[in-house]
């Protein structure tokens, strides 16, 4: 039968996780709908917009055309995984400057933002706008994002304003 | 203290001049509580103190801003909350927000349903969300009075406290709120002098914003509700057809697949996830019957567009002699404008959860047209409205597109629950809801101009041809005047510009395509064509197109105002790298001013570039400084 589940093995924020599911089901519906994180978001299903994005072993991934077959035994963080209490250096900018207007694509921009980070502590305007290429936002929030990547940056090399 | 009830009617102005009695028969039963209804058990809680519909104060010191506006990102959750906590004298970081259940007592103050949309939550909320804040304090300030024996005119109120004249006695809200439920409100209330406001007009952060970056707000999609089943439609290929015919087998034989059934909008596949209805839908076997639509094209429409916009439509507005001014002008100019159908694109694609049982129907949903889709589920499920509940999530986006004048994603929803018999959870994917219509529709445009031999223009023509969004939906009897919806002009005949022979005329062809209200409307359209055509006209007199914008809006000292700042900031004039250019624009849309200039350059391969955008508004009153900076920042862009 098409689409029979099969249990697998997910590591998630630093916790095993079982999910019985088809293995061809995306990353991303298995983390919203079997495990109830909600916060990595459906946007377009054809890894075009970034709202899906996750780290899998500390890359940013599109779980939309992810299976979470080729998940299984990996580390998954996804944005209820950042901090446990809105502390990241993204977070923190990201309150600051108040970048969000819908924010339904927040959570990829952040997941996005953060692996940028990680391979670059002090990116310029443009390694950003690459790097950040792939998030789309409807509502226009791109210079706030920029703004507050920059200021990330600062607050993870010690807050300097 | 006055003893007379504070009746809703009070804070609701029946809006003659937009709602006439058609949205008048739109009001639901009202049930006086202190201005809250029976049917909003939410409101009525245990150790609270809920004044009026929009603030419900705990004993615990919470205070809960109820808000009748949807958030789709425009900042509503923050700046009508500022309103209420202004004259409460609230203290800010204990405001919490909720979203208003669907109740006659959170009706649009001009609209008279409940609604979000045509740019002017905060404009109708100003002096109504003020007055119930107000209503708080003064029942919180003789609560206090009571308490301490002393005339309320001793008191005052602020940061969440009450405070005696020598500043020593000081009471919480939340240790008042037992005492002041037990108050009648005021009649009226008096409001501060503006210049005494502490958080109206200052920058304020967003009390979204927490939720927005760890994950846990709640967008419709996110709903989960116990025994719910994903359900994902097909829809016709051609808008306006029908099933002819349906194999489902092969749907039925995937995993996790528990039910197919037929609904008016087309085949819908119930399944236990996304997935599975996903890849059921892709096994559906359907024939359509493609109906009278089925000829429609692009193509088509265009060359009927253009054919209709080389004769003159129904006028929306005429001044002067424009064919005579165009015969005697040193110099004319004709350009055409064409814009496509535009879907709404947002960021969550539409989505609506209805359980539906006997004698009750629970939506949760993103929209933005609670009373309307409250009436459509009524009369989907057969049931009253006051049966129907909808719970307000936070919307991924908006546009309009939310507030749909047929309810088709509310009635589609309630029909699959009724087919199905378990509570579904309608999912489109982002291919439905850019396939599934009710798009700002397509535009065509035709100007002629004419400018003196001084170079000044002496006449405009603007003839707009493109489908109505208001024929045929309830605001079509205000919408619409001898012909003419409002929509489809505006922003073109409200033409600022001091132009001595003008002309704006529309055709309003009917097709097949279901179109609805975009941001900010037709000024999507027609700002643009305006805005170019202008320069057009600068060009041909040989002038600068900010100093003739300058010199026609000699009499719009707002307009004039932002176009020199703009000009100012941007260093109009001044010398640009070779290669980078620069346009100035200005537009009036829902009492706003606006002026752009954009440096742009264009590559030889004609790929355009903006480097830089800068951007003046005068918005009157303004709340939050920064929501208007943000909601500037997107519309550049989007």
């Amino acid at each position: 039968m098409e689409g029979t589940p099969v249990v697998i093995t997910l590591k998630v924020n630093g916790k095993q996780m079982n999910a019985d599911v088809d293995p061809a089901t995306p990353l991303l519906w298995v983390l919203r709908e079997t495990l109830g994180l909600t916060g990595t978001k459906y946007g377009c299903g054809m890894a075009q917009c970034g709202a899906c994005t996750v780290h899998l072993n500390g890359e940013a991934i599109r779980s939309c055309v992810k299976r979470v077959a080729d998940a299984a035994g990996k580390e998954i963080t996804t944005i209820e995984g950042l901090s446990p209490d809105l502390s990241h250096p993204l977070q923190k900018a990201w309150m600051e400057i108040d970048v969000p207007q819908c924010g339904y694509c927040q959570s990829g921009q952040i997941m996005s933002a953060a692996v940028l980070l990680a391979e670059n502590s002090n990116p310029t305007d443009t390694d950003i706008d690459e790097g950040m290429t792939g998030n789309i936002c409807r509502c226009g929030t791109y210079s706030r994002i920029r703004q507050a990547i920059h200021r990330a940056a600062e607050i993870k090399a010690g807050g300097a304003k | 203290m006055s003893a007379t009830v504070l009746r809703r009617r009070d804070f609701i102005k029946t809006g003659a001049a937009v709602g006439g009695g058609l949205l008048v028969s739109l009001y639901l039963p009202q049930l006086a509580h202190a201005g809250v209804s029976a049917n909003t058990p939410q409101l009525v809680q245990p150790n609270s103190f809920a004044p009026n519909a929009f603030i419900r104060i705990a004993t615990d010191d919470t205070v809960t801003i109820i808000v009748n506006k949807s958030e789709m990102g425009q900042g509503v959750y923050t700046s009508l909350p500022m309103l209420v906590a202004e004259e409460l004298e609230a203290d800010w970081t204990r405001i919490k927000v909720e979203s208003a259940p669907v109740d006659a007592a959170y009706n649009h103050p001009s609209f008279g349903i409940q609604m979000t949309g045509g740019s002017t939550s905060t404009a109708s909320e100003w002096e109504r969300l003020r007055k119930a804040g107000a209503t708080g304090r003064v029942m919180l300030i003789a609560a206090a009075a009571q308490n301490w024996k002393v005339e309320p005119q001793s008191l005052h109120a602020a940061n969440g406290f009450v405070i005696d004249a020598t500043g020593n006695r000081r009471a919480s809200f939340g240790s008042l709120a037992k005492m002041a439920a037990t108050l009648t409100p005021p009649k009226d209330v008096p409001l501060k002098d503006p210049k005494d406001f502490k958080l109206i007009g200052k920058p304020t952060r967003r009390l979204d914003t927490p939720a927005k970056v760890n994950g846990s707000a709640q967008f419709g999609l996110d709903v989960q509700i116990p025994g719910m089943m994903t359900a994902m439609v097909a829809r016709p290929p051609v808008f306006g057809g029908k099933v002819r015919s349906l194999n489902a087998e092969k749907a039925k034989a995937v995993a996790g697949v528990k039910d197919v059934v037929q609904v008016p909008s087309g085949v819908a596949v119930i399944a236990n996830g996304f997935w599975p209805a996903k890849l059921g839908r892709e096994r559906l076997e359907v024939t359509w019957d493609d109906g009278p639509n089925k000829d429609l094209s692009t193509v088509g429409m265009r060359e009927q567009y253009a054919t209709l916009a080389k004769t003159p439509g129904l006028v929306a507005r005429k001044v002067g002699d424009p064919a005579k001014a165009l015969a005697g002008a040193a110099k004319t100019i004709t350009a055409e404008y064409e814009v496509p159908y535009l879907a709404h694109a947002m960021m969550e694609p539409l989505n609506c959860v209805v359980d539906l049982r006997a004698g009750s129907c629970e939506i949760w949903t993103g929209t933005q047209f609670q009373t309307v889709d409250r009436m459509a589920a009524a009369a989907t499920a057969g049931l009253k409205p006051e049966q129907v509940q909808i719970h307000t999530t936070l919307l991924g986006g908006g546009f309009g597109r939310r507030a749909n004048p047929a309810s088709d994603f509310v009635i589609e929803a309630v029909q699959v629950a009724k087919a199905a018999k378990v509570p579904v959870k309608v999912v489109w994917t982002r291919e439905d809801d850019i396939r599934g219509g009710w798009y700002r529709p397509m535009w065509y445009d035709r100007m002629v101009g004419g400018v003196d031999a001084a170079g000044n223009p002496v006449a405009w023509t603007h003839t707009i041809v493109g489908q109505s969004i208001m024929q045929g939906t309830m605001f079509e009897q205000f919408g619409i005047k001898n012909g003419i919806d409002g929509s489809s002009v505006e922003g073109a005949a409200d033409l600022l510009y001091a132009i001595p022979n003008l002309q704006v005329d529309l055709h309003t062809p009917k097709i097949g395509v279901p179109v609805q209200w975009w941001r900010s409307v037709g000024h999507s359209h027609n700002g643009f064509a305006v805005e170019a055509f202008f320069d057009e006209l600068a060009h041909a007199g040989g002038k600068d197109p900010y100093e003739l914008r300058r010199t026609l809006l000699a009499n719009q000292p707002r307009m004039r105002a932002v176009l020199d700042l703009v000009a100012e900031k941007a260093n109009w004039g001044k010398p640009l790298p070779a290669g980078v250019g620069r346009g100035i624009a200005t537009h009036f849309s829902f009492d706003s001013y606006v002026a752009q200039v954009a440096e742009v350059s264009v590559d030889k391969n004609g790929m355009v570039r903006v480097h830089r955008m800068v951007c003046a508004v005068d918005c009157g009153r303004v709340i939050n400084p920064d929501s208007v900076k943000a909601q500037m920042e997107g519309g550049i862009i989007f």
